[in-house]
């Protein structure tokens, strides 16, 4: 369903519940290919600024069904990829996703749509060089959250499946729903499951084992001065072109 | 009573029962007049004592501001726009569509995702892959398809509204000003409904014709439509 990566870059993404860990590691890995040298861009999940917009409104309205909730996040993900994600991977940068198509797989199948759908629809992106799992049983994930957080967001709890007039009982049976779904995708997707229990030290050493093995010989675009690499949208902030109504 | 029928999958999580109303459809190109007519059916399926709900393409709360954003900044690549159309049909299909269906209305849209399958294929998306994400469109009871030559729709638009920057296709830079453009952005919209007519089954209207012509063509088929499958009473006018 993935395209084969067909640039010079490296793409490495992290998967797994809310509360899995994955954040903290991918954000150590990230500060460790600067470090060494690498030009590395960081994007995460539904944080484009033109769906944004849109999102926030339909979340605070409540108004989402499955499926519109389902293409706005796609939407969001293919503005990223068609705006930072793939030109990055052309020029042969290392990109890191927080979060990447298989938190779609499993989050809208979970609320009930089509699984072919769903993985149809993001076709157009690559199948990461390394995703990585990180797998922690639910109540590990829900005790970390709700030990952390002050209160649940809506959508976070899945309310909108009325699974529970609880918001923390919704919280933990939609995450279980998407727990069994990323353990499917393990074999579909050939993820590389990382034990989330273990300490932060351990899982980074594993996760720096494995990526040591993906960039053998990669030589990738250069960053001359170990920096960061930020992509602002230039087209949004010039004014008004053309004639449009 | 027809149950739900969908091109793909539809929304599995969501059991819509029988839809007692028809969906109609109208497609056509920029300029054909769809607007007009489906001003002109309504009041005539009014009088015949249908209830009538129309509906058109970003008309939905949900994704007309960020639509409406993207085209004045230009911003937006083609995958993002396609997903961004095709949220806004999926939410108007859900919330307005469906419930129109199932209380029994008849529901003319102004355009269906076949509009948009055309003029994102001409932008380098993948028919495949567009007709897989449609997968979750309702079947029409009847598409009806208005099909002008372009020389006919560059007379209207003249005299009508004018021709504008993306009715011409001018961000395909096919042509240097908008005449040529519109000439050819057109011609190959047409191709596109062409492949489509066939795949979709439309029923194609001769809309080279004077107006009151066109709607006596549209209203045939309606009746047809209406008459054998709707209402066993009285055939309407």
């Amino acid at each position: 369903m993935l395209r084969k990566n067909d640039t010079k870059g490296k793409l490495i993404v992290v998967e797994g519940i809310d509360g899995s860990g994955k954040s903290t590691q991918i954000d150590l890995l990230y500060k460790w290919l600067l470090s060494a040298g690498y030009s590395a861009y960081f994007s995460e999940w539904n944080s484009s600024a033109l769906v944004k917009s849109t999102t926030k409104a339909a979340k605070k309205a409540q108004s989402f069904t499955p499926t519109t909730f389902s293409i706005l996040h796609c939407t969001d993900f293919a503005d990223r990829w068609e705006n930072s994600i793939y030109p990055l991977l052309k020029a042969g940068v290392i990109v890191l996703a927080d979060r990447y198509a298989f938190t779609a797989f499993a989050r809208d199948v979970a609320r009930g749509v089509d699984p072919d759908w769903v993985r149809s629809m993001y076709s157009f992106a690559i199948m990461p060089d390394a995703a990585l799992y990180f797998r922690v049983p639910l109540d590990v994930a829900v005790g970390r959250i709700t030990g952390a957080r002050a209160s649940l967001k809506y959508y976070e709890a899945g309310m909108d499946l009325g699974l529970s007039e609880n918001i923390n009982e919704s919280f933990e049976l939609f995450q279980g729903k998407i727990l069994n779904e990323y353990d499917k995708m393990v074999d579909e997707f050939g993820l590389t499951m990382i034990d989330g229990t273990k300490s932060v030290k351990d899982q980074q050493k594993k996760v720096r084992a494995i990526i040591k093995k993906i960039l053998v010989g990669f030589e990738g675009l250069p960053n001359p001065n170990k920096t960061p690499i930020s992509v602002t949208n230039i087209q949004a902030k010039k004014s008004k072109k053309g004639g449009s109504k | 009573m027809n149950k739900a029928t969908f091109y793909g999958a539809g929304f599995p999580y969501r059991d819509f029962g029988k839809l007692s109303g028809k969906l109609i459809v109208l497609e056509g190109t920029d300029g054909v007049g769809r607007s007009t007519q489906v001003k002109k059916l309504r009041r005539w399926l009014e009088e015949e004592g249908y209830a009538v709900s129309d509906t058109g393409l970003t008309r939905s709360e949900l994704t007309a501001s960020g639509l409406e954003a993207a085209k004045n900044g230009h911003t937006l690549g083609p995958i993002t726009m396609s997903l961004f159309y095709a949220a806004d049909f999926a939410d108007r299909l859900e919330n307005q569509i469906i419930p129109a269906l199932q209380a029994g209305f008849v529901v003319l849209s102004d355009r269906y995702f076949y509009s948009v399958v055309a003029r994102d294929s001409l932008r380098g998306i993948n028919r495949v892959w567009s007709k897989q994400l449609y997968g979750m469109a309702l079947k029409p009871d009847l598409i009806l398809y208005m099909k002008a030559s372009v020389p006919s729709l560059v007379t209207r638009l003249i005299h009508g509204r004018g021709l504008n920057y993306w009715e011409s296709g001018m961000d395909l830079h096919i042509a240097d000003n908008f005449y040529d453009s519109f000439v050819q952005y057109q011609g190959l919209i047409l191709e596109q409904f062409d492949i489509m007519s066939e795949e979709y089954n439309f029923m194609t209207i001769n809309a080279d014709q004077d107006p009151d012509t066109i709607f006596e063509d549209l209203k045939k088929p309606i009746l047809d439509l209406l008459y054998n499958r709707l209402t066993k009473g009285n055939k309407p006018k």
